[in-house]
């Protein structure tokens, strides 16, 4: 077994509203900023103990899909890698 | 009979759910989630508030407690099961009802009074009325946009599943009588079975006169059937 950190990104699917974003945009232009779009998304950083990437991944994949995402909003990425060393 | 008031931590509507049910004669208790459902359970509420916090999202801890597996069991055998505000997200974040309740279109906590046009009058929760009756209730959210995709909104409307509308005070179905950008102002849905239903308006704050508008009380009667 070997600590990996798995890494899941949710956000909202293509075409759903997102009012926080737009209110954080409004803001950033407020304070001056030029900027086109911007986008939110929610990030998990999931450390644990997997034979390999592939496990580690699955396993997170799993937790997306019964917890950390909603299907009928989100889509959701993720990924694992080997944890880094703590210091 | 008792209608079960299901209180999660958070939960901030249970008292007012049971002494609304209370007031119209239905028998109705709090129970807490961890002690499951009572055998002599007749009907469910899962009552309003902020359970666990809203964290991650709106209803999505207490969807996934074990008492859920009960509701559903319950929900599958014909128990009726009134999910409100909080309840209505948790019932959609558990899959007893399509779709989602998610951020409000202004990203801001709206608490006013709406108008609701009844979309079926012969569920349990709207046989009092007739379709297209215009009824007042009160919502209090920051995050009751109903969500879905076009797809599935098709087939929530083909199977006639929509309950109640906002509107204005004429029952015009608009724009500006949509408080929170819910698609097609859809505020209320049914589940499988006409006996599950979810709303994100407060049927049990417009019950007892004393606070104003009577117009919930023909929603909570759905336990009497």
């Amino acid at each position: 077994m070997t600590a990996y950190t798995a890494t899941v990104t949710v956000r909202l699917k293509h075409g759903v509203l997102d009012p926080e974003a737009e209110t954080t945009k409004q803001n950033l232009e407020r304070l001056g900023f030029e900027l086109s779009e911007l986008r939110s998304a929610d990030r998990f950083e999931i450390d644990l103990e997997a034979d390999d990437a592939a496990e580690a991944e699955q396993r997170a994949e799993s937790m997306a899909e019964r917890l950390l995402a909603n299907p009928t909003i989100h889509d959701y990425e993720v990924s694992a890698a080997p944890a880094a060393e703590s210091t | 009979m008792t209608v079960a008031v299901v209180q999660f931590g958070g939960s901030n509507c249970d008292r007012d759910a049971v002494r609304a049910l209370e007031y119209l004669d239905i028998d109705a208790e709090r129970v807490w989630h961890e002690d499951g459902l009572p055998a002599e359970t007749t009907g469910v509420v899962v009552p309003g508030g902020f359970s666990y916090g809203d964290y991650l999202r709106a209803g999505a801890m207490a969807a996934r407690s074990p008492i859920m597996d009960d509701i559903r069991d319950a929900a599958a055998d014909g128990t009726p099961v009134l999910g409100v505000c909080n309840g209505a997200q948790i019932g959609c974040e558990s899959g007893l009802t399509d779709g989602a309740f998610t951020t409000n279109e202004r990203a801001r906590f709206q608490c006013e009074h709406v108008h609701l046009r009844v979309e079926r009058a012969d569920t349990p929760w709207t046989e009092q009325f007739d379709e297209g009756d215009i009824i007042e209730i009160p919502i209090a959210h920051g995050e009751g946009r109903f969500e879905i995709t076009e797809k599935r909104y098709e087939e929530l409307v083909a199977d006639d599943r929509v309950l109640f509308r906002y509107c204005d005070a004429d029952g015009n179905v608009t724009d500006e009588a949509n408080p929170n950008g819910s698609t097609h102002n859809v505020a209320g849905i049914l589940g499988e079975r006409e006996s599950v239903a979810v709303l994100m308006p407060h049927p049990e704050r417009a019950t007892l006169p004393d606070v104003g508008g009577t117009d919930g009380e023909n929603i909570l009667t759905g336990f009497r059937a």
